[in-house]
């Protein structure tokens, strides 16, 4: 599921009747079956408190057959590499960061991994620019605080705090959106495993099998980096975009696809062509040389994620049903494509130019690309 | 299923044992110890056999010539990595290189052999005829770097470019496959490198592995090696030789060919195999290697990846992946990355936890690097390229003592100084060349390619300017240590060419500017080296692509344009850099309007320049779409007055005038336009100093132009009189330097016209009754004309001699 939003792939599963009718149930509802399965055909040894061993856990994430016949679905599509790491790392003591640039399956990952090692990927808190330190230690329930004073029972605990006495993995999303002081309130829970409750003069003591699974993205702007105190607690893995170009365009057409039902745009016959053109150049320009290998480019400053080109194909197909005649053409996606790769106007521009001059000219069978591009630049 | 069962069992030590036992016990007289070519644990097994089995001589896979150079094996000037190196004699290009790492099993058992007295022989085909069998050697020469037979992994020959190379069955892939794993390095790794035999046999490993490749030899045949026959077959004679004469042998191969030579076949047979082979009169000499050249990536084809991470797990004592980790940490530290002894810790735990959990017996390379990368480096690639450069390959540099014979390159470099005259002199002498002449253009090639080497035996010495391009001057002086750089630079190559060549298209991939890189493509042009060109060309165009300094790209393109309209390549694809200069080109147009702005005063004079060697240079490009593309570029320049230079975003007038003037000269612009572009320039609004910076652009390409052009001279004229008295002080030297500039004719004249023509400023439209300038009549003369117009039409080729007698005037409006 590399570079899909979590709500892709999991819309690309067979979904089954959520229970209690939810919206999107969790991933440990979803494939309660496999989990199932994987647990009872493995036999490996198991770290303290976890569902299922660590092998096991990578099977679940990349897929496969078990020994009964249960094919199990592939949850991330990428290097096997990446997801063995990731999970080594849970069952060391050591945390683990995903990082990655925007739509690259961070959470998607992490959701799944937690509902692998703990059965439960609920113990959740999501970083904002405005995530208080009692998300992530303790608040107080006030109306207990004032009728008995500081005690255990009013205190609330954060998913963190709750992780830590069962053992479970707790998971904090966007870890650099957070305020770079509350970020630091975790240093003492991933290095001493513990949270000291100061009011209570007693402390809480990570149980065995707690860890932490924190999701961040190096390319967005206005970040809060991590202190190198708290980078120190993490093993850091870094998700990458998507291989290959036909992956890649698959993961698009499939995506807008769907958004192009939900937005009830009618089918553009010549889609596929212009997607493979949308994603040629978002690939060459994030990677600074073309498909073929033969010319440098340079890159400039926006992602270009796949997230980005399933947008700018989405737009043009809206452009195409209704202003134009309903075939996506290069003139639909050509202000699209400009407007997700000129992020800075200076210099993103000269790049642009160049690349259309010097490789998209050039081209086989782009010439009315490089007009319609050329039109919109200019 | 039979291969898959078998090897199963050959994977499973104990089981090996008896195998070994029972194959060994009819010919206890000789041990085949199959290898992996550079495999650290190879090599510890077979330290670990020998010492158990003390044979009398030691048999090696190598060329027999190098028999007579064991001996220097032993010698403590030699440090490896070497490689054995077989060329033709009056061939040098055509040759062949064994290299030997400190890890090769090879080199191993080579030491330990000289160590305990044991003879040593070579025993594969002798160079002689493997290089007489060649197929053709200037093509092998830069395209796969010399033919290296024994550099490609365990069970191979052959040499690169052999007809069906692609055929060729990998015996390691097959016994991977079937042990479930899909990386044969990494089940070789596991199933015999990491295998630690404590208390074993010390021989068992090696006859599980011989009764394994027997399996694959079964299924396989020749694996698609077509020298292999003969190669066994005289390894076999030799081992046979061996064993008549001594009672305990050791034969050190290629795991490959451990099955063909332990059946028995005819003498006679083997005899038959060998007759008739071409042979060749080779030398056969120790060269310095290095690790970047066992490295696959070097292009040399030597068959490992990692040859630093071998080195240290031969040499690390114990605890190879903490050692490692520590080395990392060091290294990481060195650059300044904040790497603590707990990353250290850190990394070791998840590099065994890794193994463990990919069911390897140790962590090996892949698990170090995935830890290393998850726990110091923050998941990023960028430190992890430079710890695969420093220590994954590692920077190692054999050495080999000076009583080696000669290198081929030393002997190359002697037949062409016999051939060309030029004898190496201590007394330091001066050398004029005219490149004219064929001898004279040889020697300068000689030498500039020496000079790629930097083997500094010429130095230019600055040819006088009045002598054209045709000349050269050198002051050649050959100091002793050069024959030491000689021989350093024999790992580039065998021959002069060649090796400058290899050492130029290095020098351009490894350049860290523009400017470094257009320095390598001169100098391969200057040194012939049209080989290299592709190489450089190629460095150049991506650096030219990553460069955003438009300056660097400005500077670059007149050399390589001069390049491909004068021919200087000789017989290289001229299409190919006529490419390069032109997509140079088009970078330069499309990124000289920003490029331009925000500039001071001293790097607009400096983007001048540029601006004037680029147009220059685009003139002489084929292509008239690029002169039009370069015009449209200089004409945004031009026009853009809607900005001052100072402010953000503006264009210093300098560069706005030189812009306008240089479409005007090309035509590009009529005097109309140009008047309305000074008058922009030139009005109220502008900023003095602005406006005198365009003046100086304008008028640097020469004066002449004020006195046939009265309309702008009037314009120049009226806007210097409206300056006001406190700007004029500061505008001043401005126009001084740039009138000064004038020739002195023309700065008289304009300063007569200005003189005596003061209300043309008031009637700018020139009329052509005027009186006409100082000491010129008011129209033409057609008889004075005449005599110009008959050469100048000439020259021009509009006509011919006759025509000249028939349409003689007329003509003169054409000067």
């Amino acid at each position: 599921m590399t570079a899909t939003t979590s709500a892709a792939a999991g819309a690309e599963q067979a979904p089954r009747p959520p229970a209690g009718g939810a919206l999107r149930p969790h991933a440990e509802q979803d494939f309660a079956a496999e989990l199932a399965a994987l647990a009872a055909a493995d036999d490996r040894p198991r770290p303290p408190r976890w569902k299922l061993s660590p092998w096991a856990v990578a099977t679940y994430l990349l897929g496969g057959t078990l020994p009964d016949g249960t094919a199990v679905t592939p949850k991330y599509v990428g290097p096997r590499r990446i997801v063995e790491v990731a999970v080594t790392t849970l069952a060391t003591d050591r945390a683990l960061l995903l990082l990655g640039v925007p739509g690259t399956a961070k959470t998607w990952v992490s959701e799944h991994l937690a509902a692998a090692v703990s059965g439960d990927s609920t113990l959740l808190v999501q970083g904002t620019a405005g995530t208080p330190e009692e998300a992530i230690r303790y608040g107080w329930n006030y109306a207990q605080l004032l009728t008995h004073g500081p005690t255990r029972e009013a205190l609330v605990p954060s998913p963190v705090m709750r992780a830590m006495a069962e053992g479970r993995l707790a998971r904090v999303e966007e870890l650099t959106r957070i305020p770079a002081d509350v970020q630091d309130t975790l240093i003492t829970i991933l290095s001493e495993k513990t949270l000291p409750i100061p009011e209570l003069g007693t402390e809480q003591q990570a149980v065995r099998g707690f860890n932490l699974i924190a999701t961040a993205n190096d390319r967005d702007r206005g970040v809060n980096d991590l202190s190198s105190a708290l980078r120190r607690r993490f093993n850091t893995v870094v998700l990458p975009l998507p291989a290959s170009a036909e992956e890649e365009v698959e993961i698009v057409a499939r995506r807008v696809a769907q958004l192009g039902r939900a937005l009830d745009l009618p089918a553009a016959p010549r889609g596929a062509d212009e997607i493979r053109r949308v994603v040629t150049v978002f690939r060459e320009l994030r990677a600074g040389i073309t498909e073929d290998g033969r010319t440098k480019l340079k890159s400039p400053s926006g992602t270009l994620s796949t997230a980005e080109a399933i947008s700018v194909v989405t737009s043009g197909l809206a452009l195409a049903a209704h202003f134009g005649d309903g075939v996506l053409r290069a003139g639909d996606i050509a202000a699209g494509i400009l407007g997700a790769v000129v992020r800075d106007p200076a210099a993103d521009r000269l790049i642009w130019q160049e690349y259309l001059e010097t490789v998209v000219r050039e081209r086989e069978g782009w010439k009315d690309f490089y007009r319609a591009c050329r039109e919109v630049t200019s | 299923m039979s291969p898959a069962l078998r090897v199963g069992a050959a994977r499973d030590a104990a089981a090996a044992g008896e195998v070994a036992r029972a194959a060994g016990e009819s010919a206890q007289d000789v041990v085949l110890l199959g290898v992996r070519h550079h495999g650290p644990g190879s090599a510890r097994a077979v330290l670990a056999a020998l010492e158990a089995y003390r044979p009398q001589a030691v048999l090696i896979e190598g060329p027999p010539e190098a028999d007579a150079l064991a001996a220097l094996a032993a010698d403590p000037a030699m440090r490896p990595p070497v490689a054995l190196l077989s060329h033709v004699v009056d061939d040098p290009a055509r040759a062949a290189f064994w290299p030997f790492a400190e890890f090769s099993p090879e080199w191993a058992a080579l030491r330990w052999a000289l160590a305990a007295g044991a003879e040593v022989r070579f025993i594969d085909l002798p160079a002689a005829t493997s290089l007489a069998l060649l197929p053709s050697p200037e093509e092998l020469v830069l395209a796969e770097g010399p033919a290296a037979p024994d550099a490609d992994p365990p069970g191979e020959s052959g040499e690169p470019g052999e007809p069906g190379e692609e055929a060729r069955v990998d015996p390691l892939a097959v016994l991977a496959r079937t042990a479930g794993y899909d990386d044969p390095e990494r089940w070789w790794e596991d199933a015999v490198e990491h295998r630690g035999e404590e208390g074993g046999d010390p021989l068992a490993p090696f006859a599980a592995l011989a009764e394994a490749m027997a399996e694959v030899r079964a299924v396989h045949g020749d694996g698609g090696h077509p020298r292999d026959p003969a190669r066994e077959a005289h390894m076999r004679l030799k081992v046979r030789e061996a064993r008549r004469a001594h009672e305990r042998t050791a034969v050190v191969c290629g795991a490959w060919h451990v099955p063909a030579l332990a059946g028995r076949t005819a003498v006679a047979a083997d005899r038959q195999l060998l007759k008739g082979l071409p042979k060749a009169k080779v030398e056969t000499t120790w060269v310095p290697w290095t690790h970047r050249r066992l490295a696959r990536a070097s292009g040399y084809g030597a068959g490992i990846d990692s040859p630093g991470w071998y080195r240290h797990l031969f040499t690390a004592p114990d605890r190879p992946v903490t050692r490692w980790m520590t080395k990392v940490a060091g290294l990481l530290r060195e650059e300044d990355l904040p790497v603590s002894s707990a990353h250290v810790i850190e990394a070791v735990r998840l590099a065994e936890t890794l193994a463990a959990m990919r069911g390897r017996p140790l962590a090996g390379l892949g698990e170090a690097t995935d830890a290393v990368r998850a726990v110091m480096c923050d998941g990023s690639d960028v430190p992890m390229a430079l710890i695969r450069d420093r220590l994954v390959v590692g920077d190692v540099l054999g050495e080999v003592p000076p009583d080696a014979p000669a290198v081929p390159l030393a002997r190359d470099l002697a037949r062409q100084q016999r051939a060309l005259r030029l004898r190496p002199e201590a007394l330091e002498r001066h050398l004029e060349l005219d490149l004219r002449k064929d001898t004279d253009a040889a020697r300068s090639r000689l030498l500039h390619r020496l000079a790629l080497l930097g083997i500094g035996w010429g130095e230019p010495a600055g040819s006088r300017e009045s002598k054209g391009t045709f000349r050269e001057d050198w002051r050649l002086r050959w100091e002793p240590e050069l024959a030491v750089r000689v021989a350093e630079a024999g790992v580039w190559g065998t021959t002069v060419a060649s090796a400058a060549a290899a050492r130029a298209a290095d020098a351009a991939t490894h350049a860290t500017t523009l400017a470094e890189v257009t320095a390598t493509a001169e100098s391969c042009l200057l040194a012939g080296l049209a080989d290299a060109l592709p190489v450089v060309m190629r460095a150049l165009a991506d650096r030219a692509a990553l460069d955003t300094d438009v300056a660097h790209l400005a500077a670059a393109l007149p050399a390589l344009v001069r390049a491909v309209r004068y021919g200087d390549v000789r017989g290289t694809d001229a299409g190919a850099l006529g490419k390069v200069a032109e997509g140079l080109a088009l970078r330069i147009c499309v990124g000289l309007p920003p490029a331009c702005t925000g500039l001071d005063a001293d790097g607009a004079a400096q983007m001048r320049g540029h601006v004037e060697g680029v147009h220059r240079a685009v003139a002489l490009l084929p292509d008239p779409a690029l002169r039009d593309r370069w015009a449209a570029a200089l004409r945004g320049l031009a026009e853009r007055g809607d900005r001052p230079g100072g402010a953000p975003g503006g264009i210093p007038g300098l560069l706005r005038g030189a812009a306008a003037r240089l479409l005007l000269d090309d035509g590009r612009l009529d005097a109309a336009q140009v008047a309305r572009l000074m008058g922009l320039a030139l009005s109220p609004g502008t900023p003095p100093a602005e406006a005198a910076g365009w003046v100086e652009g304008f008028l640097a390409g020469g004066g002449m132009l004020l006195v046939h052009d009265q309309k702008l001279l009037a314009l120049l004229d009226g806007w210097i009189c409206g300056v006001p008295p406190a700007a004029f002080t500061d505008v001043l030297p401005l126009l001084r330097r740039t009138f000064a500039e004038f020739d002195p004719g023309v700065r008289r004249t304009v300063g007569e016209l200005v003189r005596r023509a003061p209300s043309l400023a008031a009637h700018p439209a020139p009329r052509p009754t005027d009186p006409g300038l100082p000491g010129f009549a008011p129209t033409l003369d057609p008889t004075r004309a005449e005599a110009a117009t008959h050469t100048v039409r000439l020259l021009l080729g509009t006509t011919t001699t006759t025509d000249l007698v028939t349409r003689g005037d007329g003509g003169a409006q054409d000067d």
